[in-house]
């Protein structure tokens, strides 16, 4: 079975039907992209994995076990870890502590293995590991989003927009770590509008539009069809 | 010059009281987003909790305290659980007006359950003093106990919020909830802790400002309360050094325009004050100024 599948979730905000019906799969060991524009639904549907928000009807399975009902930080103690949209550091905290934060399920023999890991995958960081983190720049602060997110050394990672905001080649550096972390035998969920970009390093994607997957296929596929061609590449 | 430093020593003395106050207004704003207007009223019954266990028991002081601060940690993570615990989506408004419902019924219920006459609090505090300059100035004990104890909170805490994880987490949840939940963090848990931390202050707070002013009645905490509430706002409602500093200066801005110029104006200097430092720095003296690189 999958390690995360997420089946005919709806999900609402008040009266607003915002998830129709999408159902996807990650399997252990994979890159998996949603992409789709603006207010397609591909945060709402991330927040819905983590838990932070609740489908009204549809599952979400994870490691075998309906996460329907658990608390977001009981998910995260069940090994996934979700690096939110805006990157959402505590910018009053350095940069150490907040790879604390991000250990916080975890013991303290494992946040010390772990900071270790997280430092030599990002020695940026490591530099500057007791600067408060609201003075860091946009990359640095994404790529502390990240490295928090790899503290509780997750079975899933959840990566909300990981290029937003940033300068091309910061965007291609970040691109560069995840496949490092595909190759080193994460298993993550991407969240993108850079589709270019998410579909060539992924091995599956879906594409959402407005609540609903409309089209599915592995990374590659998605990069040559038309429709996609046309829609997000700018072709 | 010797009156002068006697009125800094009361000044600071009191001020002390208050910082333990503000912190306990501060660290809840900081977590729940909320002003928990009954916070001075947790100070009330840990007083009648220490006076009871003291007075009508005959146990030791400390013991008093020890209970005094139990019961109010109960009592303040029970009032966060019923009252302010469901309204968690609630506007901010409702929030307020359930927190001065909770002051009214607490101020009441010590009215039913312990009557509305004044009672004495016992001055256990009272060993020998400071005599300094050859006995022109005199230190009270309970100045002397209220300044180190507010002094070895402000350590504490400090350590507290800056070296623990469960501290770390409180500073976590202040600044994202959101993004501390995505951490594994119990929200709920750590906003109720900080109610029991509060609490526990507050029962402090309320011995120590007894032993200073011994009339204790069920409207005793409000005053103070509010003071505190000041205070916080003072030095930056949300930071923790920002409500140690804004209680001392608070103390002895009270103390001073007592002394100096009526006992009757001196809290309507305090508040005074207060008016001109959040219009000259509206954040309060320490509050958070938060620059964002984007």
């Amino acid at each position: 079975m999958a390690l995360l599948s997420v089946n005919d979730i709806n999900v609402y905000y008040g009266s607003i039907h915002a998830i129709k019906g999408v159902s996807f799969e990650v399997n252990e060991g994979e890159v998996v992209t949603l992409i789709g524009a603006n207010g397609a639904g591909k945060s709402t549907t991330l927040n819905t994995v983590s838990g932070l928000l609740r489908a009204k009807t549809g599952s979400v399975f994870f490691d075998d076990q309906d996460v329907g009902n658990v608390a977001p930080h009981n998910i995260v103690k069940m090994g996934m870890a979700h690096c939110p949209e805006g990157r959402r550091v505590f910018s009053q905290m350095t940069v150490e502590e907040n790879l604390q934060m991000g250990g916080f399920t975890r013991s303290p023999s494992e946040i010390a293995l772990n900071l270790e890991e997280v430092y030599a995958q990002f020695p940026r960081l490591k530099e500057r590991r007791r600067q408060i983190s609201g003075t860091l720049s946009g990359g640095e602060q994404q790529m502390l989003a990240m490295g928090r997110a790899l503290m509780s050394n997750p079975k899933l990672l959840l990566l909300d927009e990981p290029s937003m905001g940033l300068a091309p080649i910061l965007v291609a550096q970040i691109f560069e770590i995840i496949e490092q972390l595909h190759k080193a035998g994460k298993t993550i969920l991407l969240v993108e509008q850079n589709a270019q970009m998410a579909l060539s390093i992924a091995t599956r994607g879906y594409v959402l539009e407005t609540g609903k997957v409309v089209l599915s296929g592995n990374g590659n596929e998605l990069l040559e069809n038309d429709a996609v061609k046309k829609a997000y590449l700018g072709e | 010059m010797l009156t002068f430093l006697n009125h800094l020593i009361n000044g600071i003395s009191l001020g002390s009281v208050y910082a333990i106050i503000a912190l306990g207004y501060t660290m809840v704003y900081g977590i729940a987003k909320m002003l928990n207007f009954a916070h001075g009223d947790v100070i009330m019954v840990g007083a009648y909790v220490c006076f009871f266990a003291v007075s009508s028991f005959g146990l030791p002081p400390v013991v008093g305290v020890l209970l005094a601060m139990l019961v109010c940690t109960v009592l303040g993570m029970t009032i966060e659980r019923l009252a302010y615990k469901p309204l968690r989506q609630a506007p901010s408004l409702a929030v307020l007006i359930t927190a001065i419902g909770v002051s009214y019924f607490l101020q009441n219920g010590a009215q039913l359950l312990w009557g509305s006459n004044q009672k004495m609090f016992p001055a256990f505090l009272s060993g020998e003093g400071l005599s300094l300059f050859k006995g022109q100035i005199n230190v009270s004990s309970a100045t002397i106990v209220t300044i180190i104890a507010c002094i070895i909170i402000m350590l504490v805490l400090t350590f507290f919020t800056n070296k623990t994880k469960m501290g770390k987490a409180m500073r976590a949840c202040s600044e994202d909830k959101g993004a501390a939940q995505l951490m594994g963090i119990n929200v709920n848990t750590t906003i109720s802790m900080t109610f029991a931390i509060g609490s526990a202050l507050a029962a402090i707070a309320g011995v120590l400002l007894c032993s200073a002013y011994p009339i204790l009645m069920p409207t005793t905490g409000s005053m103070p309360g509010i003071k505190a509430f000041t205070a916080a706002v003072f030095g930056g409602i949300g930071s923790i050094p920002g409500a140690m500093l804004g209680g001392i200066l608070l103390g002895i801005i009270e103390i001073f325009a007592k002394a100096y110029i009526s006992t009757q104006v001196s809290d309507a200097v305090v508040f005074a004050v207060l008016i001109i430092v959040l219009l000259v720095k509206p954040s309060g003296l320490l509050g958070k100024q938060i620059h964002e690189k984007v």
